[in-house]
């Protein structure tokens, strides 16, 4: 069913690179929350939940079920509240593509604690991996940079990966909001551990670890 | 700022929504403008304890006063009511993790209007707002806007809850684009 849907579009779009992509998601995104400090998480929801809290179920984390297309919103909100700690928006392609307008509400405060990092497998994952627009030609970091962040940049390999994680990780100095879109294979992985579901205890806890 | 119509407008209602949102700290004001708010947006961008975040698109103040609330700052947001329509699904966000969220409505296509685009929200908001679980309180006297937005941000702040105040077009007047 889907992959007759897939066919037709594949003439715009690549349907078989992303399943080659060197780099894998639940890798990234411990190597993004290794002695992460004090800083201050957002995940889209969907797959970035589950590899973060693959990681660890850390009360500094607020993990989104829903409100799609709302993270960086939420982020820069964090951001501008907490401007001495890093603020870091852990999202998938197709959560970002919702709420593409909040990059440009983003370049325009230009919070300099803000990173948005998109876990970029150009399908959306949780819903049966359909493809997005950014299995075609959709430059999202050129997006950023358009919008005003000091920093944007795609990443295709462990090597650039490296090279970016300490900007990414640490944001004190930088200049302004930065955007990372991480190119990683589209596979499917076990969900893993569950981050809580209730809304209310993932932000009291948040809260209560943040502002004691 | 167009006066209450029919005279002179002796009320400051703007400098009553002003000085509770002075009263609760509201740090962050984020909006995408109306006419009907103009004023209120000039008296907190000269406010230096007051950051404005102007918007793409109504549903991202949601999240984005959900992620101030997280970070421990109050914030307000600010639109017209077709902007109520943008927010349906986001308000799921401050429903099921009870994020205050305090949300100051201007009314159009409510009572006088002249563009018949306004209508179909001017007529739903209220309606769409309880169905999405916040307190809807509205204002058509404004004599009445520093206590009712005051009692709003009381019960936003510390229920925590969603509380709209939905400033009627008796407060603002009926736009007509001079027609
Ligand atoms: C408003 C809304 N539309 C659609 C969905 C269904 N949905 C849930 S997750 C998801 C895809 C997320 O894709 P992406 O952000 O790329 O993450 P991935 O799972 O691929 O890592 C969709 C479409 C939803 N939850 N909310």
């Amino acid at each position: 069913m889907g992959d007759t849907m897939d066919e037709k579009l594949n003439n715009t779009l690549d349907r078989d690179r992303a399943v080659d992509y060197a780099l894998r998601r639940r890798e990234v995104v411990a190597q993004l929350l290794a002695d992460r400090g004090d800083t201050l998480v957002v995940a889209g929801l969907g797959a970035p939940v589950w590899d973060c809290t693959a990681v660890e179920d850390h009360p500094l984390n607020f993990p989104l079920w829903g409100a799609m297309g709302g993270a960086a919103a939420m982020g820069l909100g964090l951001a501008m509240a907490q401007p001495d700690r890093r603020v870091l928006v852990i999202t998938g392609d197709g959560e970002m593509l919702m709420g593409l307008g909040a990059l440009t509400t983003i370049g325009a405060q230009q919070p300099d604690n803000l990173a948005i990092v998109v876990c970029d497998n150009e399908r959306y994952g949780e819903t049966g991996m359909q493809l997005t627009h950014t299995a075609g030609g959709l430059d999202l970091p050129a997006m950023a940079l358009a919008a005003g962040f000091a920093t944007a940049a795609g990443i295709r390999s462990d090597n650039e990966f490296k090279a970016a994680l300490p900007a990414i990780r640490e944001g004190r100095n930088a200049a302004g909001p930065g955007f990372w879109s991480i190119k990683i294979r589209a596979e499917n992985n076990a969900i893993g551990v569950m981050p809580p579901k209730d809304g209310v205890t993932l932000k009291d806890r948040f809260r209560a670890a943040l502002l004691g | 700022m167009q006066a209450n119509q029919g005279g002179v407008d002796p009320v400051d209602w703007t400098g009553a929504i002003y000085s509770t949102l002075q009263d609760w700290q509201v740090a962050q004001v984020a909006y995408v403008p109306d006419a009907g708010h103009s004023e209120l947006i000039i008296r907190c961008d000269r406010d230096e304890n007051m950051r404005l975040v102007p918007l793409t698109t109504e549903e991202e103040g949601i999240a984005l006063l959900a992620g101030a609330w997280l970070g421990g700052q109050r914030g307000v947001l600010l639109m017209q009511s077709s902007g109520v329509g943008n927010c349906i699904n986001m308000l799921s966000l401050a429903r099921v993790c009870r994020f205050p969220l305090l949300t100051l409505v201007t009314m159009r296509g409510q009572w006088g209007e002249f563009n018949p685009w306004q209508v179909p929200m001017g007529q739903l908001t209220p309606k769409v707002l309880a169905d999405a679980d916040s307190l809807v309180f509205s204002v058509d006297d404004p004599a009445a806007m520093g206590q009712t937005v005051a009692g709003a941000a009381r019960m936003a702040f510390e229920g925590p809850a969603q509380a709209a105040v939905l400033i009627g077009q008796a407060v603002i007047g009926a736009k007509s684009f001079g027609r």
